[in-house]
């Protein structure tokens, strides 16, 4: 099971994470910030986490799931 | 430790106040990203590592990392750097400059830099465009572009970074856009591991004042617009002049070996001087 | 007894050397510990740029010749944050280009040292005639409020001495020292006989005590300046040419910007006592004194000793130190002497300073040139003769 984790407090909500997720995993919320909508397609190619300018998401492996 | 947390506890300074100081969807942050991610994976102690910058929104990356580090003056980045290599050669050195920065005001220590052949790293953020000071047009600004200096269309040609430095001598010259992040990835990690003066054109969006006048809004766009407008340098051969207009060419574009200024200095000592 | 003296001269005389001042100035250098040199050639300072390409790396040193003056100082600059005593040296025309660079070492606290071998200006001006013209560019030449430390020789063994000091004054308070000397010092030579490197104290950067994290790279540590490590010494820490806090990161929270400005002003106004260098010849009872430096110190001394030889009361204050603007030492002489004469090879700069710190009590007389020519010892004669009471 992957996770994604996204840290709002850093995220500027430019959107290039959403944008260029070969998998469409993620979308906008209603302010702005991703938000995981399809976790189950996400293939961890962690594409969303390199591009992102301020560090603000994180793809893994959840351990504990 | 997950991995993107494992990079930002180890290299980012806990001291400084994030998020960082760039706008929403700067390439500076996700060529920052590629860069400790590089350093990581060589295995550089951070004691051995010193990071320089210059003048622009691109001076300001230093100050987040956790290494040597060191803001200079505008322009000045490369010549600062010359002195620490060479007062103190196993220090991995490191510039980042911006292309108003590094390639106008900067331009003439530029080329001198890599015809000297000092180890340095360096890295040139185009985004073609003067971002800290409201938008002007810079060395690298498309011709008829409107910026804030250009209000009617810039008049002058824009340089090809890359070919410039080629052409000055480096041992090492390659071009990336930042939503290419294999490439990018790659040629940092190999101007890192070069022996001689490496420097990689990274493209990267301004969208604040280059989108602007790109009519795009988003930082989106501006990616895909790179992706779109991105030729590497093995499929540019296949493609006549016609096909290559308005392309810009990535991957390795020099790759070759020349002595440096240390090992210069090393031979003067211990082959001419015996001391 | 006699026959010991007699040994020491003879040795004295063995180590007397005849040496031009650009070459001195380099054997100071190498003395004090300078083992890193960026210069780029420009008359009449190419001499120490030359004997330096020659010299340095024969004792492990790095010499670079760099694309133009601000990118000699960016490289020295770098050298010494790596932990090297560096220097440059330039002229007039050069010396503007590098005022970007004071700034910045005076901010960023970088010891170094830049020599100015003075010609007349301004712009490209008169290569290679004498001036002294530079003295407040040397003072304000970079933009912002900031305090320097500039020493001027007045002979080939002064010159040596005083870019010793030069070291150790940048690395005792963390900033650049300029040495301003002139072409006909420069220039010239003189049979000087250099002192053995024991004989020599050297100054050396002051080294935290404490482990990395510590140290607070731009703290006060009660003396002003704060300890430096090298880069790559395990003291990671950030130098910027912007106002920084405590740790060298970016403020421009109106505290942080006060105390860091009050700590670099502090450096040398609390330690003026120790930078009255000078020297005085018949001052004791001199009705008027010659106030002077650099070369027209030399023909203050000749105009001075004619003086006296015609039963004239004059003598000479000769400045090592020109900035910080030693005002004791000057305020001395105001009080003893009813008049004050300032040579200068400009339109009067120290001269404008004497007139600031005087009383009132001494009535201050200038004699400038500004033709490219020395001033000479019959030039001051002729003065001294014409005001003396």
């Amino acid at each position: 099971m992957k996770r994604v984790d996204i840290y709002r407090g850093w995220c500027k909500r430019c959107g290039i994470c959403i944008a260029f997720c070969p998998k469409h995993v993620l979308e906008a919320d209603k302010d702005g910030f991703p938000t995981v909508k399809d976790l189950e397609q996400c293939s961890g190619c962690k594409l969303c986490e390199i591009r992102c300018p301020d560090f603000a998401i994180v793809v893994s492996k959840d351990e504990e799931g | 430790m997950r991995e993107t947390s494992h990079l930002v506890h180890k290299y980012l300074r806990p001291t400084m106040r994030f998020p960082h100081i760039w706008c929403p969807g700067c390439g500076i942050g996700i060529f920052m990203h590629a860069l400790i991610r590089i350093i990581d994976r060589i295995g550089y102690s951070k004691d051995d590592v010193v990071l320089v910058s210059g003048i622009g929104c691109s001076g300001r990356l230093p100050v987040y990392v956790d290494f040597n580090t060191l803001h200079t003056t505008h322009g000045r980045a490369l010549t600062f750097a010359t002195g620490i290599k060479l007062a103190k050669p196993r220090l991995k050195v490191i510039t980042i400059m911006g292309d108003g920065d590094g390639v106008s005001i900067g331009g003439n220590h530029l080329i001198h830099a890599a015809r000297r052949n000092v180890e340095i790293a360096s890295f040139i953020i185009n985004n073609q465009v003067y971002g800290m000071t409201g938008g002007q047009c810079s060395p690298t600004t498309p011709y008829g572009a409107r910026t804030t200096s250009s209000p009617y269309g810039n008049p002058e040609a824009a340089f090809d970074v890359s070919r410039l430095v080629e052409a000055a001598g480096a041992t090492f010259v390659g071009r990336t856009t930042v939503y290419h992040t294999t490439l990018l990835d790659r040629l940092i990690e190999k101007a890192l591991t070069k022996n001689g003066f490496a420097m990689v054109e990274v493209i990267a969006q301004c969208v604040t004042y280059a989108g602007r006048w790109l009519g795009l809004a988003s930082p989106a766009e501006m990616m895909a617009w790179q992706r779109d407008n991105s030729v590497t340098v093995e499929k540019a051969k296949e493609l006549n002049e016609t096909e290559l207009a308005g392309k810009t060419i990535i991957g390795v574009l020099a790759d070759r070996e020349r002595p440096t200024y240390n090992e210069e200095c090393t031979k003067l000592r211990t082959q001419e001087l015996k001391v | 007894m006699k026959k010991d003296k007699e040994k020491e001269q003879k040795q004295e005389e063995q180590n007397r050397i005849l040496l031009q001042g650009n070459e001195a100035c380099v054997r100071g250098a190498l003395m004090a510990g300078c083992r890193f040199y960026a210069g780029y050639p420009i008359t009449p300072a190419t001499e120490i740029t030359e004997v330096m390409a020659r010299e340095l790396p024969k004792v492990g040193g790095v010499f670079i010749q760099m694309e133009d003056e601000i990118a000699s100082l960016g490289a020295v600059i770098g050298a010494s944050l790596a932990g090297a005593k560096s220097m440059t040296a330039t002229s007039g025309p050069g010396f503007s280009l590098m005022q970007e660079h004071i700034g910045y070492a005076c901010m960023a606290e970088v010891p170094c040292v830049v020599v100015d071998v003075m010609r007349a200006g301004p712009s490209t001006g008169l290569p290679t005639q004498p001036s002294q013209g530079d003295v407040m560019q040397a003072r304000w030449g970079t933009h912002g409020d900031h305090s320097i430390v500039v020493l001027s020789p007045s002979s080939v063994y002064e010159f040596f001495e005083l870019t010793i000091q030069a070291f150790n004054l940048s690395e005792r308070y963390r900033m650049p020292t300029i040495l301003l000397a002139d072409q006909i010092v420069a220039h010239m030579r003189e049979g000087i006989v250099l002192p053995s490197k024991e004989d020599i104290e050297i100054e050396d950067r002051p080294q935290p005590t404490v482990p990395p994290e510590w140290h607070i790279p731009y703290g006060d540590p009660g003396t002003g300046v704060p300890p430096m490590p090298a880069f790559g010494e395990g003291y990671r820490y950030h130098v910027t040419g912007l106002h920084h806090d405590l740790r060298g990161y970016p403020t421009t929270r109106k505290e942080e910007v006060e105390s860091l400005m009050r700590r670099l002003f502090s450096k040398i106004s609390n330690d003026l006592e120790r930078l009255q260098w000078f020297d005085s010849f018949y001052t004791e009872d001199a009705v008027i004194t010659v106030i002077a430096y650099g070369c027209v110190a030399r023909a203050g001394m000749q105009a001075v000793k004619e003086a006296r030889a015609k039963g004239l009361k004059v003598g000479l204050l000769k400045l090592k130190v020109l900035w910080p603007f030693m005002r004791r030492t000057v305020t001395t002489i105001l009080d003893s002497s009813q008049k004050v004469l300032v040579p200068e090879m400009n339109v009067g700069h120290i001269s404008r300073e004497v007139k600031r710190v005087n009383q009132g009590n001494c009535e201050i007389l200038t004699l400038n040139k500004i033709d490219g020519t020395p001033i000479t010892p019959a030039e001051i004669l002729e003065t001294l003769e014409e005001v003396y009471p």
